[in-house]
């Protein structure tokens, strides 16, 4: 089948309650009750799922790999930006 | 109580239904038109297999003469198999095995419904199961025929073509005999004609989204409950069989 016939999909699986979804992979058919059923078949055949997001690879919006150097770079030197600078009362036992 | 040998045969009709079906689906493997319907056709026949085993199991026991699952599966001649004629038809094109898996599926899905209020536990335990199953087998046939049928001009009339191969295999499904009265008398199993009504509602509707019509018959085969098969059946069971043919005893 062609790929004007049976567009591309991205599949997102949540494994568990309290979980959120999660990229699993893609998928080709048809239309959208086409995808949900592939993507039962093809990504939840051993339990992986609870529930099953499908969108259009075409109306992903993805980053430019070209601009990763504006995109990225400027937050590796922004080390405050983590919360590295607390310190943790010795009470608190799991943070 | 309806008596161990007529439980016995009535168990085993439907065991080779699901193994004769599942034998089918596996033959896909590898060569279905996309990955994604590889894995579909393939799942679905190991929900069938899952079933025929439990169902075999189950078969052995009523018998009580000491056949396994594998004996009863693998070790009986052409005669001996009770399954309708439906689930050995070959797989033809896409749309000729999507077709044989609507007509069974609607078929199996009130069937199991039913037999959840079986009178016996075990058949009733299968039911539960296998009823979820089902429901996707048919969801899963359903939507190809609507896209089939209501697709391209080439895919509705290769739907149409499969529809008119397969219409007079629909006969024997609602078959009764002395071993379903007998069954149904004593509120094991439900009466295959009860299930005529459902069978032919679900098919309707399916059909009419899908813009096709169920073909009348002129005549229905009939057979397969009483061991004769078509010509297609010796050649599938020499490849099911080979293994346990070839190196009794086997396991893996």
């Amino acid at each position: 089948m062609t790929e004007q016939a049976t567009p591309l999909w991205e599949v997102f699986i949540r494994a568990r309650n309290g979980l959120s979804h999660k990229h699993v992979g893609s998928l080709h058919a048809a239309d959208a009750e086409m995808a949900m059923q592939a993507a039962r078949d093809v990504y939840t055949r051993r339990g992986e799922g609870l529930s099953i997001w499908i969108a259009r690879s075409a109306d992903i919006v993805a980053s430019d790999p070209v601009d990763k150097a504006m995109m990225f770079e400027p937050a590796d030197s922004k080390i405050y930006r983590h919360p590295t600078f607390y310190q943790v009362p010795d009470d608190v036992e799991n943070m | 109580m309806a008596d161990p040998k007529t439980l016995f045969t009535y168990v085993l009709r439907l065991a080779d239904d699901h193994l004769i079906n599942a034998q089918r689906l596996g033959e896909w493997c590898g060569h279905a038109p996309t990955l994604e319907e590889d894995l579909s056709l393939a799942n679905i026949g190991l929900d069938l297999l899952g079933q025929a085993r439990a169902l075999y199991t189950y078969a052995g026991e009523v018998e009580s003469e000491g056949r396994t699952e594998d004996e009863l599966a693998f070790l009986r001649p052409e005669r001996e198999y009770l399954n309708v004629l439906l689930v050995e038809q070959p797989n033809g094109d896409f749309a000729h095995t999507i077709a044989r898996q609507l007509i069974y599926a609607t078929y199996m899905l009130p069937f199991w419904e039913a037999m959840r209020a079986s009178r016996d536990e075990t058949l009733a335990a299968i039911a539960a199961k296998a009823a979820k199953e089902v429901t996707y087998h048919l969801r899963h046939a359903s939507e190809w025929t609507i896209r089939l049928g209501d697709g391209t001009d080439e895919s509705r009339q290769r739907m149409i073509t499969a529809l008119d191969d397969l219409v007079s295999y629909t006969g024997e499904l609602f078959e009764t005999d002395n071993v379903t009265d007998a069954i149904v008398d004593a509120s094991i199993g439900c009466d295959p004609a009860m299930l005529r009504e459902a069978w032919d509602a679900t098919i309707a509707e399916v059909l009419a989204r899908a813009k096709l019509e169920m073909p009348s018959a002129p005549w229905m085969q009939a057979g397969g409950r009483g061991g004769r098969h078509t010509e297609h059946f010796g050649h599938l069971l020499s490849e099911l069989q080979y293994m346990q043919r070839t190196y009794p005893d086997m396991v893996w």
